[in-house]
């Protein structure tokens, strides 16, 4: 793969993922990721 | 000072900066501020008492496990955008489990192997605990409400019983009274890897990390890449001798294994391997003296 293609791919799938970030953050996914996070995942920890 | 050394105090620093709540290690509460809406790049148990952030592996079970979502477009943004940028540079400068792996190999040992036997194969085996453990089983396999469990968390990752388990449970005598088989599973899986690590570098990173698995897809094109300059490589060899994921550096600089820890860089004799970045810094200069003229 050429070095500019490799440059072009990145740069476009830099652009997708925040475009998938902002569209995530509108949805409010990040509301279950912090639910999670502030609590104890016994699952995680392996308790339970 | 040497790259390696360099390394590995950023990623005692990256660790101390992201899980240095210090108020939780020594009461083992959690830490409960704003930026636990955010992933950190490396696997990083969010039930780590001194997390201020939160594990992108687990938070995408958490996602894909809700219920409420079909696919998780914040968490895999995330992990896509810290990939295209970096690749599996994370896993070389930026994650704890890798950090205690590579201190774990630097303990003396009368003899140290690369790979494990079928390394071949094994190697492949990330991307199965990637597909089954956090994207198909938390998504199909629900309870009545709907919701699934973080299978990867509750039965596998051992960084979770490092940073999370075994703290918390120092911390909290009451979380003892609910230790259950679950426990000693992921104890044994934890002991498996810290002892399996003194011997062979970084089998857990090698062959069951799915976060390695997924930034590893980005190697090829992530922002920050390894380069060879045709010129002056004499394919002598000396990079795969050197790197202990066992990579031919002069064939694939970009491999999906590449932790991009430079060692191959540093001891290329020719100087043929060089980094994007590397080249980004050495058409600084040309510009400001355009600048200047």
């Amino acid at each position: 793969m050429k070095e500019r293609t490799k440059y072009i791919l990145g740069a476009l799938s830099a652009v997708i993922f925040i475009a998938m970030m902002i569209l995530g953050i509108i949805n409010k996914e990040f509301q279950i990721v912090f639910a999670k996070a502030v609590r104890i995942c016994l699952e995680c920890i392996g308790l339970g | 000072m040497k790259k390696q050394t360099i390394r590995l105090i950023v990623q005692a620093l990256w660790f101390a900066l992201t899980n240095g709540y210090v108020k939780g290690w020594m009461s083992g509460k959690l830490y409960k501020g704003k930026i636990k809406n955010v992933c950190v790049p490396g696997l990083n148990c969010y039930s780590c008492p001194g997390a201020f952030a939160s594990c992108p592996i687990g938070s995408l079970q958490a996602v894909l496990g809700s219920g409420k979502y079909k696919f998780s477009l914040y968490v895999l943004g995330m992990i896509g955008l810290f990939g295209t940028i970096f690749g599996r540079f994370i896993c070389g400068w930026l994650c704890p489990f890798g950090l205690l792996q590579d201190l774990l190999y630097r303990i003396p040992f009368p003899k140290k192997f690369k790979n494990l036997f079928g390394h071949k194969f094994l190697k492949y085996f990330k991307y199965v605990i990637l597909l089954v453990f956090v994207i198909i089983l938390p998504m199909t396999a629900v309870n009545i409400a709907g919701m699934g469990q973080p299978w990867f968390c509750e039965y596998i990752c051992p960084s979770g019983t490092f940073l999370g388990g075994i703290p918390l449970l120092l911390a909290n005598a009451e979380l003892r009274s609910v230790i259950g088989w679950r426990f000693w599973i992921k104890i044994a899986i934890l002991s498996v890897c810290v002892l399996s690590s003194i011997v062979v570098y970084r089998p857990f990173c090698k062959y069951v990390c799915p976060l390695g698995a997924l930034y590893g897809l980005f190697n090829p094109i992530s922002f920050y890449r390894l380069k060879i300059i045709e010129e002056n490589c004499i394919k002598c060899g000396k990079c795969q001798k050197v790197c202990d994921m066992d990579i031919k550096v002069w064939e694939k600089p970009n491999s999906t294994e590449c932790i991009r820890c430079l060692k191959c860089k540093s001891e290329c004799e020719t100087g043929a391997i060089t980094s994007t970045f590397e080249e980004l810094k050495k058409g600084l200069p040309q510009r400001k003296s355009q600048d200047t003229i």
